[in-house]
């Protein structure tokens, strides 16, 4: 593990050109370069997403550019855009599709709370009620320069996973969940509206 | 000695087994010694687009359906025998008038048979 190797040691070996890593550092550096993103696109945050992925701001930079049509080949979740309430059972099923290790961006004011539409009837108020979500993007929309940096965080975030221990990652971690349930129609909202697992607000006090 | 010329090739036969195989192999040490498996109802299902399936796959053609076909193929040769018909009109003698009309008849006949004899009805 690489807490174990001495930092000094380390970089005098890099300076006589000896590279010396470990088993986590060499998985995580080669699954932060090569995160594939599920492509779907929800409302106009989905531009800025194309925009990002296109040769102006070029997420391919980052290993990112590998937009797959199917969930079995995605690691990362954009929600780019608005989750309407007829929309969440599919993105939340899309979720379960995923194959582990999985991650989730809620890119715009929508995807992480409801943005504009909190108020209205039929916006989901944020993803973050029915699934894990790694990196928030505020914004409306948020530019492609936001969501790069959502994706370097998320680089930098895979990279202090741990392979083993106490605090290993989620993926790796038998007694997590990888599968969240599926909000089906209600009579006048979805049933559940959030759930308990991944959503606990902040309780208000007054 | 010469090494047998057949040598490199059995190597390059080990190469090409040893190329896909060592990944393999070692993504599978990679799942048995950390990854744990974690199946569920929506990861293993067939479809994948987020919506669940309706149905079976294996759709099949009920066997009445070849009831229609036959109609059908009946009056596309009608419509091949029509057309020239058509075409030539206006110089035929009234006997081929006759002869065609005769023709469409029996046809309309079959039809009419056929109608009676609750073909056209779809039965499950």
């Amino acid at each position: 593990m690489s807490e174990q190797i001495d930092e000094r040691l380390r970089t005098e070996l890099q300076r006589q050109g000896v590279w010396v890593t470990s088993m986590q550092d060499l998985y995580n550096w080669g699954r932060k370069n090569s995160i594939w993103p599920l492509q779907f696109g929800l409302a106009c945050c989905a531009i800025e997403m194309i925009a990002t992925a296109a040769s102006r701001y070029d997420i391919a930079r980052f290993g990112g550019e590998i937009f797959r049509p199917s969930p079995r080949q995605a690691d990362l979740m954009i929600v780019a855009g608005t989750v309407t309430k007829k929309m969440a059972p599919q993105i939340v099923r899309l979720y379960n599709q995923m194959a582990d290790p999985k991650y989730v961006i809620a890119m715009g004011a929508c995807a992480i709370s409801g943005g504009p539409f909190k108020q209205g009837y039929n916006v989901l108020k944020g993803i973050d009620r029915y699934i894990p979500v790694d990196v928030y993007i505020p914004g409306c929309p948020p530019r492609p320069e936001a969501l790069l940096h959502a994706f370097m965080e998320l680089q930098s975030k895979i990279d202090s996973q741990k392979l083993t221990g106490a605090h290993k990652a989620v993926h790796l971690d038998p007694k997590q969940p990888s599968e969240f349930p599926v909000p089906t129609f209600g009579k006048h909202d979805l049933e559940p509206p959030g759930n308990p697992v991944v959503f606990q607000p902040p309780k208000i006090e007054r | 000695m010469t090494p047998n010329p057949y040598l490199f090739i059995v190597i390059l036969v080990g190469v090409a087994l040893a190329f896909p195989l060592i990944p393999l192999a070692l993504a599978w040490i990679w799942r048995r010694i950390f990854q744990p498996s974690k199946p569920g109802p929506d990861k293993t299902s067939t479809y994948e687009c987020g919506v669940e399936s309706i149905g079976d796959a294996q759709i099949q053609f009920h066997s009445q359906y070849y009831l229609y076909a036959i109609i059908f193929l009946i009056f596309d040769v009608e419509a091949v025998f029509l057309v020239p018909f058509a075409v030539a009109f206006t110089g035929l003698p009234v006997g081929a008038f006759i002869a065609i009309l005769v023709f469409l008849l029996l046809l309309v006949e079959g039809l009419a048979w056929a109608w009676g004899k609750g073909c056209l009805q779809w039965q499950r």
